[in-house]
């Protein structure tokens, strides 16, 4: 399996919904997107990892790099998951601290704080 | 002794074969299903970073990766061929172009590892390194006879 993406806007947020595995392989293409939205002028963010089978640290790693550069504009990245497999991930690194992690896509288009 | 064992080109594409092959063989082992996704992802880690410290250092030697299945535990052992001076050291020709994103990225997979994983050894030395990760397993059912 390979890793898929595809965009929406949702008023002033731009969601990013990414399915399949994210690993050393694959990472560098989640990476390029994010990227690119921040270079044309995206940054609130929300990363749907509903879809996603899998997650290893170099996907961490690219989803830490985004925020960082989402918050060099003053921009947000929040990241939707329910699978306790990958919530597991963020929270043996500590990440459930860094990232506003919520239930829905709706809660996070809304969430402002 | 060895059940399975695999050696594959220290590329990142094939780091999902040895994710595959590993929980394959976890399972069979009689590694518990709530496991296997923690051997899926811990084996994964230890080949990324194999396959990182290979690339940085100009190996071509493939990465290997042991299968041992043994009474009550099943065992993964990652090889990497990337020599260090001393234990802990970073191989040389690691400090490319972005020393800090090298590192960071090598603790965060060694992080998540030593997260999941409660019984790993982390050993290195000029010949290379290993990380080897050890699961319990319950013995299968009774076959019928």
């Amino acid at each position: 399996m390979d890793l898929s993406l595809s965009t929406r806007t949702v008023g002033d947020r731009t969601v990013v919904e990414v399915g399949g595995e994210i690993d050393v392989y694959t990472a560098p293409k989640l990476r390029e997107q994010l990227v690119e939205l921040v270079n044309d002028g995206s940054f609130h963010l929300v990363v749907d990892m509903e879809g996603v089978d899998f997650l290893d640290s170099t996907g961490l790693g690219v989803l830490v790099g985004g925020l960082k550069r989402v918050r060099a504009h003053e921009g947000s990245l929040r990241l939707v998951c329910n699978q306790e497999r990958i919530l597991k991930i963020f929270r043996i690194t500590g990440l459930t601290k860094v990232f506003p992690i919520h239930t829905s896509v709706e809660e996070a288009v809304a969430a402002t704080d | 002794m060895a059940t399975v064992e695999l050696r594959f080109s220290a590329l990142p594409e094939h780091v999902r074969t040895a994710r595959l092959v590993a929980a394959a063989v976890a399972r069979r082992a009689g590694v518990d299903e709530a496991v296997l996704d923690e051997v899926r992802l811990a084996v994964g880690e230890a080949c990324t970073r194999a396959v990182g410290l290979h690339q940085s250092s100009g190996i071509t030697a493939p990465v290997k990766v042991l299968l041992i299945e043994e009474e009550k535990q099943f065992s993964i052992e990652v090889g990497d061929e990337a020599p260090r001076s001393a234990p802990g050291d970073k191989a040389p020709g690691s400090l490319g172009d972005d020393p800090d994103a090298d590192t960071e990225e090598d603790e965060m997979g060694l992080a998540v590892i030593s997260g999941l994983v409660d019984d790993v050894e982390v050993t290195a030395g000029e010949h290379g390194g290993s990380i080897r990760m050890t699961w319990p397993t319950t013995p299968p059912a009774t076959p019928l006879s």
